[in-house]
């Protein structure tokens, strides 16, 4: 265990989602689930974790997280412009377009 | 020979040679689609008109001299790479009307070799998924037994190649979505080391772990076709420079004294006995050739599947926040706002599937959350990597099963995703460590369905995988042959 509070808090987690974390995760994840969706999100996610805790098994103390399995480091290309003019490919892709523009909703009253 | 049945490379050599010409076979295979898609769905898009300007203009090309290994070969394309003015639509309703400015550079890289691009190939939406059954647009079938899964999620690609509706495609594979439709539809399929294809114009779904690979039907279709797309590209930062990549030169028919290590572990409890004794099968037959066979232990096989979850998902939801409904993609009717659009465009259109790997990657990487699960499973893929690196320290192919059944039946899979992940044990790990994975017919169980073969290379040695799995494919000899209208070599 790497650090036994926060095992706690993982195992009360992955064994009770409750409705404010999936209000919470619905927020970050910009979805609006219906009722019925909620209740299947708090099972699955709920089972997932569960079984995702299975990695607590293992003694990762002092290893460091691997992101990328290459020693790959920024890599860098001349600020230069290739691609041409697309714009007007590009808009016919917008559900919503005015004057060369991306249309949005209105953002503030 | 009959046309449909001839590989890439024959077919490549035979518009040479003037004995078909590139319009002919475009021709034919439009028509076993027209004949046979009905039946199987591997198509998203398929686009007649095109490919056979397509054809008509690269015959012209081959006749004034222009040179390819596989100019003038029809192939189709997974509906997550973008082809520039073909509809690529990931399988979702949130991309339905989309259509590519640009195409991927892999993609670039067959025109570029004069492929004839006869469509965009089904797949699980958004490549999540192991059946082709998640997407929007309809499941794909079996053509070995239309009542089964072809796999997934490049099971589109797999298909098509096995029902003869094209010569080759191009697959993804995230957790094993190249190797496993591969190995359920009977045809070859690789999954190259991370960084060989680019990925620019793949549309991301788990970026440290996507690779695009080929779906063939020969070992030689494979070496050739890698030949063509493996590039190194500023457009994607991750792209590895390589100088290793004539991978055909390693079609060689000798594994004398090759180090091959067969992992008990995936040899273990969840095998199907008919999958586990054709594997032990091909690995006798590659030892009979003179290697060296010997079982060892991959520790941490079981924590792979909880590892890679966690990443993929994270990396998911984060990739697929761009799906907002303003510059391209679904938007929904009726909203009140910006952020009520967002979330209403998002969850019409996304499908369940991928709407429960956002919320778990949305989960694990939320501030409290983000040190037990994120950053641990990245601590265990570390661990992963390293028992990998002492595994190739003595050996210099893995081999083992690419699944532990065979196709399952429709709809048997997406009740309880739990089990439909437990399938993808013996690929996923290899996404983790970013190794080359092939994936071949090495038999058929009692339901007539075929097995598949999986050999595994440290990074960068995809020409030992080539060199072992050519020379089982001519121990091996005639694949299938069980019906006329499925691609098998007896035919």
């Amino acid at each position: 265990m790497e650090n036994s509070k926060t095992a706690e808090r993982k195992m009360a987690m992955a064994n009770i989602i409750s409705d404010e974390t999936i209000e919470y995760v619905g927020i970050l994840a910009k979805l609006a689930l219906s009722p019925e969706e909620k209740e299947q999100a708090k099972k699955d996610m709920g089972s997932m974790l569960d079984y995702i805790d299975k990695l607590d098994e293992l003694d990762t103390e002092g290893v460091e997280p691997m992101s990328h399995v290459f020693p790959v480091k920024n890599v860098f290309r001349e600020d230069v412009v290739t691609n041409g003019d697309m714009r007007e490919d590009i808009l016919k892709n917008a559900p919503g377009e005015k004057d060369g523009m991306f249309v949005v909703p209105r953002t503030f009253e | 020979m009959e046309l449909l049945d001839m590989t890439a490379v024959s077919l490549a050599a035979a518009i040479r040679k003037k004995e078909v010409t590139a319009v002919e076979a475009t021709e034919a295979v439009l028509s076993q689609i027209e004949k046979s898609e009905d039946k199987y769905h591997c198509y998203v898009t398929v686009d007649r008109e095109g490919a056979l300007a397509k054809a008509r203009e690269i015959q012209k090309k081959i006749e004034a001299g222009f040179e390819g290994p596989l100019a003038g070969v029809p192939v189709a394309i997974k509906d997550n790479l973008c082809t520039e003015g073909l509809p690529t639509t990931c399988s979702s309703k949130i991309l339905e009307n989309f259509v590519p400015t640009f195409s991927a550079q892999a993609v670039l890289n067959l025109q570029n070799a004069g492929a004839v691009i006869l469509g965009k190939t089904n797949m699980d939406e958004f490549a999540m998924g192991s059946t082709t059954e998640t997407s929007a647009f309809g499941v794909t079938r079996n053509p070995w037994n239309p009542e089964h899964v072809p796999g997934g999620s490049s099971g589109g690609s797999a298909a098509a190649v096995a029902a003869k509706e094209c010569f080759y495609a191009l697959g993804s594979d995230t957790g094993g979505s190249i190797r496993q439709p591969a190995s359920f539809c009977g045809v070859v399929g690789l999954k190259p080391t991370y960084g060989t294809v680019s990925r620019y114009g793949l549309v991301a779904y788990g970026s440290s772990l996507d690779q695009i690979g080929p779906l063939c039907k020969d070992v030689a279709d494979c070496a050739a076709i890698m030949e063509i797309i493996a590039s190194h590209d500023l457009k994607d930062s991750t792209s590895m420079k390589r100088d290793d990549t004539d991978f055909t030169k390693a079609l060689k028919e000798d594994v004398k004294g090759m180090r091959i290590g067969l992992p008990r572990d995936y040899f273990g409890e969840g095998l199907d006995p008919e999958v586990k004794e054709a594997v032990l099968k091909a690995a006798e037959a590659l030892r009979d050739r003179g290697a060296l066979v010997e079982e060892f232990d991959l520790s941490l096989v079981e924590y792979a599947i909880p590892t890679y979850y966690t990443i993929a998902a994270a990396e998911a939801s984060s990739n697929l926040e761009r799906f907002d409904g303003i510059k391209y993609g679904y938007r929904t009717e009726n909203y009140e706002g910006l952020h009520n659009m967002y979330k209403k465009s998002r969850s019409e259109g996304f499908g369940p599937e991928v709407k429960r790997r956002i919320m778990l990657g949305s989960f694990v990487l939320s501030s409290g959350y983000y040190d037990a699960y994120y950053l641990k499973a990245l601590r265990v893929k570390a661990l992963i990597k390293k028992a990998f690196d002492e595994a190739f320290a003595k050996y210099d192919v893995i081999l083992g099963p690419v699944a532990p059944t065979t196709a399952p039946k429709l709809g048997e899979s997406l009740s309880d995703p739990l089990k439909m992940y437990l399938g993808d044990i013996y690929t996923i790990s290899i996404n983790l460590a970013g190794l080359p994975g092939l994936s071949m017919p090495c038999g058929m169980d009692s339901k007539g369905l075929p097995i598949g073969l999986q050999l595994i290379g440290d990074c960068f040695q995809e020409k030992k995988l080539i060199r072992t799995a050519y020379t089982y494919e001519k121990a091996r000899g005639v694949f299938g042959g069980k019906g006329e209208e499925i691609y098998g070599k007896a035919i």
